[in-house]
């Protein structure tokens, strides 16, 4: 369905400042379905992500989509770990992605109301996007990743500040997201999560990928020491 | 003590009474004071813009130079404006020299450097806000620069502010290029520092309040944009 994949990565390493954040990495997607990178903290997740999506360096290797880099990077989005809040009303900054393309004011205004109804932020579509809360501005990052319907969307820890149900409905956005054909890659410290959404995984240590493959079988029956001791919470180096 | 006495009365007169120099004088000042803001401002907000979201070769050097501008005496600006205007100077053939757009010319020069350093200031505060989200969405450096402005323009019209009240109140510059000509080139700094100078406290005094008024509006409006920028109002 989409041109986007197979994405192929050989060989990625992204530096800052001469120090090795991630990589060497090699990776194979497909559409569909979602990826869930998990680590310790300062693993390289949020790293591996940014290489992915093009907003970090590639100092080597190579990331390769099934189309040229332009409309590769059209077709994606990302929702950070710390959402970006742009200093406009909760509709404008739904639309912003839609103007970007040339989309007319008041239609693309209108399917920022539509998303806004998806994501449970109907009542907010005239506040300023400043004022809300944590949970509120995650959930208005991820509609406004959404509003373009990308075939791949980055996650870098979605539901973070999120309380149960706001995490659940995020869930629910993602579950039918990826039904209507989005491909996920996301980080997440929640080993409940990964495991509702994940179709495969992988599993970061020191900036390397350190296992991966399939979800059923990662959890089921990780072959490394470290990660199972990842997942039974224990401290990994 | 009589002469202050004397002086403000008259001035509250004048200023009652709508004294036509006084209006004339009033007028003009703000003609060229407006008309250097619209043009300063046209340049300075993108170039702080710029400065804000690229990183190119000579930026450094502009930032220099923006700032060395900015600790120029306005006297200095004046004469090198003078330089350039005067008959034998690059520019002399449009005989510029002792006219209200030389003065325009000068406070370009004066109040540019404050509004971009300001501008720049805000909006690299901004960028580095919407950094990510604008790289991610494959933004060009027009857009990015065009949503940097339309998001900072409280603090964009701040900056303005601030280099109308510096242009306003300007005299040095204005003194050496405008000349300070009766009904053609005098405005409110210069004509208060000639009618000190010949002891006519009224008019001086009349046209000082009518500075300290513009400062202070200028000052209330910045208190309010700050104001209702911190409160998160748009
Ligand atoms: N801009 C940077 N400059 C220098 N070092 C960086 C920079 N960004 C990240 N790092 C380092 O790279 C490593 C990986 O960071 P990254 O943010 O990718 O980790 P992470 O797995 O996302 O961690 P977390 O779970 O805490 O979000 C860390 O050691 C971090 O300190
Ligand atoms: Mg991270």
């Amino acid at each position: 369905m989409s041109a986007l994949f197979p994405l192929i990565v050989e060989a990625a390493v992204t530096r800052r400042h001469g120090k090795v954040l991630v990589g060497p990495v090699d990776l194979t997607l497909d559409a569909g379905g979602a990826t869930i990178v998990i680590g310790p903290n300062g693993a390289g997740k949020t790293s591996l992500l940014r290489m992915l999506h093009g907003i970090a360096r590639l100092h080597s290797g190579r990331i390769e989509w099934a189309c040229d880099q332009d409309t590769a990077r059209a077709r994606q989005a990302f929702v950070f770990q710390t959402p970006v809040m742009l200093r406009r009303t909760v509709q404008d900054n739904l639309a912003y992605p839609l103007r970007l393309i040339g989309m007319r004011r008041t239609e693309s205004r209108a399917k920022a109301a539509e998303m806004a109804a998806r994501i449970g932020l109907e009542e907010a579509l005239g506040r300023p996007a400043t004022v809300l809360s944590g949970g509120e501005r995650q959930k208005l990052a991820l509609g406004r990743a959404l509003i373009r319907s990308p075939d791949l969307l980055f996650l870098d820890e979605p539901c973070a500040s999120l309380d149960g149900r706001a995490m659940r409905e995020v869930e629910d956005i993602l579950t039918t997201a990826v039904r209507d054909g989005t491909r996920l890659i996301m980080s997440t410290h929640n080993m409940g999560q990964a495991k509702r959404l994940a179709s495969d995984v992988v599993f970061l240590l020191g900036g390397k990928i350190h296992e991966q493959g399939d979800a059923k079988s990662f959890f089921e029956t990780p072959s490394t020491a470290q990660a199972r001791a990842f997942l039974k919470g224990d401290i990994v180096e | 003590m009589g002469d202050l006495w004397d002086g403000l009365s008259q001035a509250f007169f004048l200023l009652v009474t709508l004294d036509a120099d006084l209006v004339e004088i009033t007028l003009r000042s703000l003609r060229v004071t407006l008309t250097a803001l619209v043009i300063a401002t046209v340049i300075a907000l993108p170039l702080g813009a710029l400065l804000a979201v690229r990183r190119f070769r000579m930026r450094r050097f502009v930032i220099a130079v923006m700032n060395a501008l900015m600790g120029l005496p306005p006297v200095v600006v004046g004469l090198i404006v003078y330089l350039m205007l005067s008959r034998s100077g690059p520019f002399g053939v449009f005989g510029l020299l002792f006219t209200p757009t030389a003065m325009i010319v000068a406070q370009v020069i004066i109040i540019v450097p404050l509004i971009a350093s300001i501008a720049h200031q805000a909006l690299r505060e901004l960028w580095s806000d919407y950094h990510d989200l604008l790289l991610s969405l494959n933004t060009n450096h027009v857009q990015r620069m065009s949503a940097l402005l339309w998001d900072g323009r409280r603090a964009l019209l701040t900056a303005s502010l601030a280099g109308f009240g510096r242009a306003i109140g300007e005299v040095g510059a204005i003194m050496v290029v405008g000349g300070n000509i009766d009904h053609h080139t005098r405005v409110l700094t210069t004509a208060i520092a000639l009618e000190t100078g010949k002891g006519d406290f009224a008019l001086a005094l009349a046209l000082g309040f009518v500075l300290i008024g513009l400062a202070i509006a200028v000052n209330l409006a910045i208190h309010w944009l700050t104001q209702t920028e911190r409160e998160g109002r748009w």
